[in-house]
């Protein structure tokens, strides 16, 4: 059986900042990480090929650069890491993102062994959209289980996962039967590190190259063209300027009084 | 009648092949060790074993040490003795120590007896040590009392011996007993005296039995010897040759190359000189009364690590050298022959145990080595490291804070980008002095000292990235690898020859670490740089002792043991405040480490007393006002500590917040 993480390069959005002229991101020599919640996806894979000997498969849409992500997986003991690259990929939105992407998973579950779990994250750290694990899902026709905690259970033979979803508040439990698509929350698990030896055999392993003559996808459907969403603008709100209050280092005590009656004063604080 | 050529030649052939089968077993568990290069300067190293060895220079470092130092000169003096008992012992009469020139024989009979004395008030001095109060509880071992007790019977029997030979003497020759002894007395003291007492009709058999427990005694030390921690009396003499000359405050580099393996997890994975290191522990425990992590009652006992690897040793040795896979794992349960995991991330790398051993031993580098194994080749460490080691990758700072923010500390000052060419100094202003909201106040100190001065100095600002100290000491060396490699080429691309540091991680990084990556640089600590300053006059702090009151200061362990730095820090305080400062009970290369050394800054700690408790409680004790530091992690600690023992009105500064105080008010 094979499980399907799926992960994406994200620039480091801490170090991203926004150029006050042109309210555009500046990208310029911000490193590339992967998405973070990607790496949980990712972990809970192979946590899963740990227990049950499934095969794990890392995939990802992205520009050539994203095999630095993938080399990442391999390190972490993914068995098989496949770019999604191709100029007419480019400009996708979450529409034709997923279209692809449940394009290659589609292409892996008939050509190479039948896939049980797709993983992704609940969401990317730069689009925030949470829409491209669901949109795999309806398009492969999996069970969609999202924001999942915890894997309650998951039974091989009988075909059929149970998952704990972490909500605002609360907890649900739900089953479904395989195959099915998990995105995951951090809560899920703690990402293992990565073990010399297999970083560097994954710096000599081969990431495959998926491009659009592999996969053969109509190209109104992908990239810009397949892609009825844009980004027409980003910006940052204006922020007013802060005030200093105190001296907090060379005096704690009364910068501390200061401040609570600040916020007190604005009711702030739950009194 | 006495020596009977026909039962001692056999027992001592067997004696000697016992002891020589001990040893070449010793020998090729030494060799399974892999290749390490300890025969350059030769004599250099010779110069250190005599002064070492043989002038057991660590050894009388301590109280008892005299009395080790004459028990290992009176065994030197009595293998004469010894070689003429056996070969007596073999071919009686034929070879006497009485049938050398007078003028030979007077002298050396007479120290051969007073060496013996000597030797048996030393061992009495040891044995009522070990019994009132040992180093340690555990020294309290029927191995060291077996050996104080052999080597007691050994001299007692050669009291005996040549007592009644004297004896003999006197009532062949008919001498009158009086000017006889009185005579002997003056050859051989103590035997002369004891002969007197000795009744002339029980001679042979008091000859006799002194004769054969002289020889059983002998024999037995001989046979036992290479099987027991005494063993060190052959190889503590070659460890202090083979010592490594320079300080230990690096450790080698790795080649990461796909083949290649990581750390040690079995002992045969150490060097030859790390094994010969085991086998010279004399089991003294100066380097545990010294461990910080010891001491607060952690589970890391640097002795233990050596025994441990030495059982270890024995044990897998012949599995090993058929290649089998070892029997007793080296990282395990903690129990005889295994390290705990507990215990190799107890280490501070504080360097206090091999600043102790009287033989050189390296422990610190061996439980490195074994943090690497598990960082590198198992991924498996404390939890709260997974962070540190993402972020020294991903952001090159332990908080992961982005690295636009590195110039933040300075923004209220004047600062400048460091310029190929035109900048001299560069200020490496460290991870702390750049993120942590305290050392921020250290780091503006410095750069308003060095505007002061007059200094020309700049910095790297957002390129700036860790210099990997605590990865590298946390056995993380990929990526410290990964950082040296980063740093060195930016610092060669920018011309950077000479370096500031305000935290001594980073100095001695720079200055000792990198070296190893080729780069050479001009690398001075905050402190000797303030120092240098006064003494130029180029930094005026007038007198302002009353401002300060009592200070303390405290030396950090990659100033001082590391790097030999005691005196800059405490010059500088002695420049701002007038006078010099307080001492700790444990200070200079005795200092005891602030606890957040080896990356132990970035761990929990959950066994014991907390180190910096322990030494904040000391540094107490001279009531300060101050307490100086001239390190991040220190100041860190320390401020951490105070809080704990709720002490009040003591604070803690940096030496260059001291002299900043003192100069630019
Ligand atoms: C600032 C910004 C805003 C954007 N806003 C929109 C918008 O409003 N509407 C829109 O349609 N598009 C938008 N996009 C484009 C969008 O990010 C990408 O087109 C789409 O590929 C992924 O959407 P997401 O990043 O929100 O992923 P999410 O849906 O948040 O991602 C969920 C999970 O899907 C998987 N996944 C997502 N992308 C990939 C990939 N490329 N390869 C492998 N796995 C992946 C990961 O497991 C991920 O955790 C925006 C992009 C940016 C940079
Ligand atoms: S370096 Fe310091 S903490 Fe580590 S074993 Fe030696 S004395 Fe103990
Ligand atoms: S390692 Fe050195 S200091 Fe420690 S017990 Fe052995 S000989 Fe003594």
């Amino acid at each position: 059986m094979l499980i399907v993480a799926c992960i994406k390069q994200v620039p480091d959005t801490t170090q991203v900042q926004i150029d006050p002229v042109t309210n555009t991101l500046v990208r310029e020599g911000i490193p590339f990480i992967v998405n973070p919640y990607d790496t949980h996806a990712l972990e809970e894979a192979l946590r899963l090929k740990d227990r049950f000997g499934c095969t794990v498969v890392a995939i990802s849409m992205g520009p050539p650069n994203a095999e630095a992500t993938l080399r990442k997986a391999l390190a972490l003991g993914a068995d098989r890491a496949i770019l999604l690259s191709d100029r007419v990929f480019g400009g996708a939105d979450t529409l034709a993102t997923s279209h692809v992407l449940s394009a290659a998973i589609n292409k892996l579950h008939t050509e190479v062994d039948e896939v049980g779990l797709v993983l992704c994250g609940k969401q990317t750290i730069d689009g925030d959209t949470a829409q491209v694990g669901p949109g795999i899902a309806s398009r492969l026709g999996y069970q969609q289980l999202t924001l999942v905690g915890h894997i309650e259970n998951l039974d091989l033979s009988a075909k059929r996962i149970r998952v704990s979803r972490k909500l605002e508040g609360r907890h649900e439990i739900v089953e479904a039967p395989l195959p099915a698509m998990l995105t995951v929350v951090r809560e899920l698990n703690r990402p293992r590190y990565p073990k010399v030896p297999m970083r560097l055999a994954a710096i000599e392993a081969t990431v495959e190259l998926w491009d659009n003559q592999t996969l053969k996808l109509n190209e109104q459907k992908i990239g810009l063209k397949g892609s009825p969403t844009w980004v027409s603008k980003i910006f940052s709100p204006e922020r007013v300027q802060g005030e200093i209050l105190g001296d907090g280092y060379a005096d704690p005590e009364g910068t501390a009084k200061l401040l609570i009656e600040k916020l007190l004063a604005k009711d702030m604080l739950p009194i | 009648m006495t020596p009977n050529p026909s039962i001692f030649t056999p027992l001592l052939i067997a004696s000697l092949a016992v002891f020589a089968w001990g040893c070449w077993k010793r020998l090729s568990l030494i060799m399974l060790g892999a290749p390490e290069n300890r025969f350059d300067s030769v004599g250099i190293r010779i110069g250190q074993m005599l002064k070492y060895a043989f002038g057991q220079k660590r050894v009388l470092a301590k109280p008892f040490g005299l009395n080790h130092f004459v028990i290992f000169w009176s065994f030197l003096i009595l293998l004469v003795a010894n070689t003429e008992f056996i070969l007596n012992g073999m071919f009686p009469q034929s070879i006497k120590l009485v049938k050398l020139p007078f003028e030979i024989y007077v002298p050396l009979a007479f120290m051969i007896d007073i060496a013996s004395l000597l030797a048996l008030v030393a061992v009495c001095i040891a044995t009522v040590r070990r019994i009132v109060s040992p180093p340690y509880p555990e020294a309290r071992s029927l191995d060291a009392f077996f050996i104080l007790g052999l080597i007691a019977t050994l001299m007692l029997a050669a009291f005996g011996l040549n007592a009644t030979e004297l004896a003999a003497i006197m009532i062949r020759s008919n001498s009158d007993p009086v000017s006889f002894l009185s005579v002997a007395a003056q050859i051989m003291p103590v035997s002369a005296r004891i002969a007197g007492l000795l009744p002339p009709a029980h001679l042979g058999i008091i000859h006799a039995g002194a004769w054969w427990a002289h020889a059983f005694a002998l024999l037995t030390f001989i046979s036992y010897l290479p099987h027991s921690k005494h063993m060190h009396i052959l190889t503590a003499i070659p460890n202090c040759f083979f010592r490594r000359l320079e300080k230990p405050n690096t450790q080698p580099r790795e080649e990461f190359v796909i083949g290649n393996s990581f750390g040690v997890a079995s002992v045969d994975r150490y060097s030859w000189k790390d094994l010969l290191d085991s086998f010279s522990c004399t089991e003294c425990g100066r380097c545990q009364n010294v461990c910080p992590a010891s001491i607060t009652g952690k589970p890391l006992n640097p002795r233990a690590v050596v025994h441990d690897i030495k059982v270890n040793l024995l044990e897998n040795g012949s599995l090993l050298k058929r290649g089998e896979r070892p029997l007793t794992p080296l990282i395990g349960e903690g129990g005889e022959g295994s390290i705990s995991e507990e215990s190799i991330w107890g280490c501070t790398t504080c360097g206090a145990c091999m600043e102790a051993c009287p033989v050189f031993i390296e422990q610190m580098p061996k439980i490195i080595r074994m943090r690497r194994h598990l960082v590198e080749t198992e991924a498996r460490f404390p939890e709260e490291l997974l962070n540190l080691f993402e972020n020294m990758e991903g952001r090159s700072n332990p908080w992961g804070i982005a690295p636009s923010e590195r110039t933040k500390w300075c923004a209220h000052i004047e600062t400048r980008p460091f310029e190929k060419d035109t900048t001299e100094y560069l200020f490496y202003v460290g991870c702390a002095g750049s993120f942590d909201s305290r050392s921020k106040h250290v780091s503006t100190a410095v750069a308003l000292l060095l505007d002061k001065a007059g200094v020309s100095w700049g910095i790297l600002g957002k390129d700036e990235k860790c210099c990997g100290d605590s990865v590298r000491r946390l056995g993380n060396e990929y990526v410290f690898d990964k950082l040296a490699r980063e740093n060195v080429a930016l610092f060669a691309a920018k011309g950077v020859k000479k370096v500031i540091t305000q935290c001594p991680h980073c100095f001695s990084t720079l200055k000792n670490d990198y070296r190893q990556y080729g780069l050479e640089l001009e690398v001075i600590h905050h402190s000797e740089l303030l120092r240098n300053l006064v003494q130029d006059g180029r930094l005026n702090p007038g007198t302002k002792t009353a401002e300060f009151g009592n200070m303390v200061f405290h030396d950090s362990c990659y100033l001082g043991r590391h790097n030999d730095v005691y005196d800059a820090p405490r010059e500088v305080i002695k420049a701002a405040t007038g006078s010099a400062p307080l001492e700790m009970e444990r200070s200079r290369d005795n200092a005891f480490c602030c606890g957040a050394g080896g990356g132990r800054m970035w761990m929990e700690e959950h066994t014991g007393e907390r180190i910096n408790i322990n030494r904040v409680n000391e540094a107490i004790k001279q009531q300060p006002d101050t307490i100086c530091v001239a390190c991040p992690y220190c100041l860190t600690m320390f401020e951490d500590g105070l809080k704990d023992v709720k002490t009040e009105g003591v604070r803690v500064r940096d030496v260059a917040e001291v002299m900043a105080e003192a100069v630019l008010r």
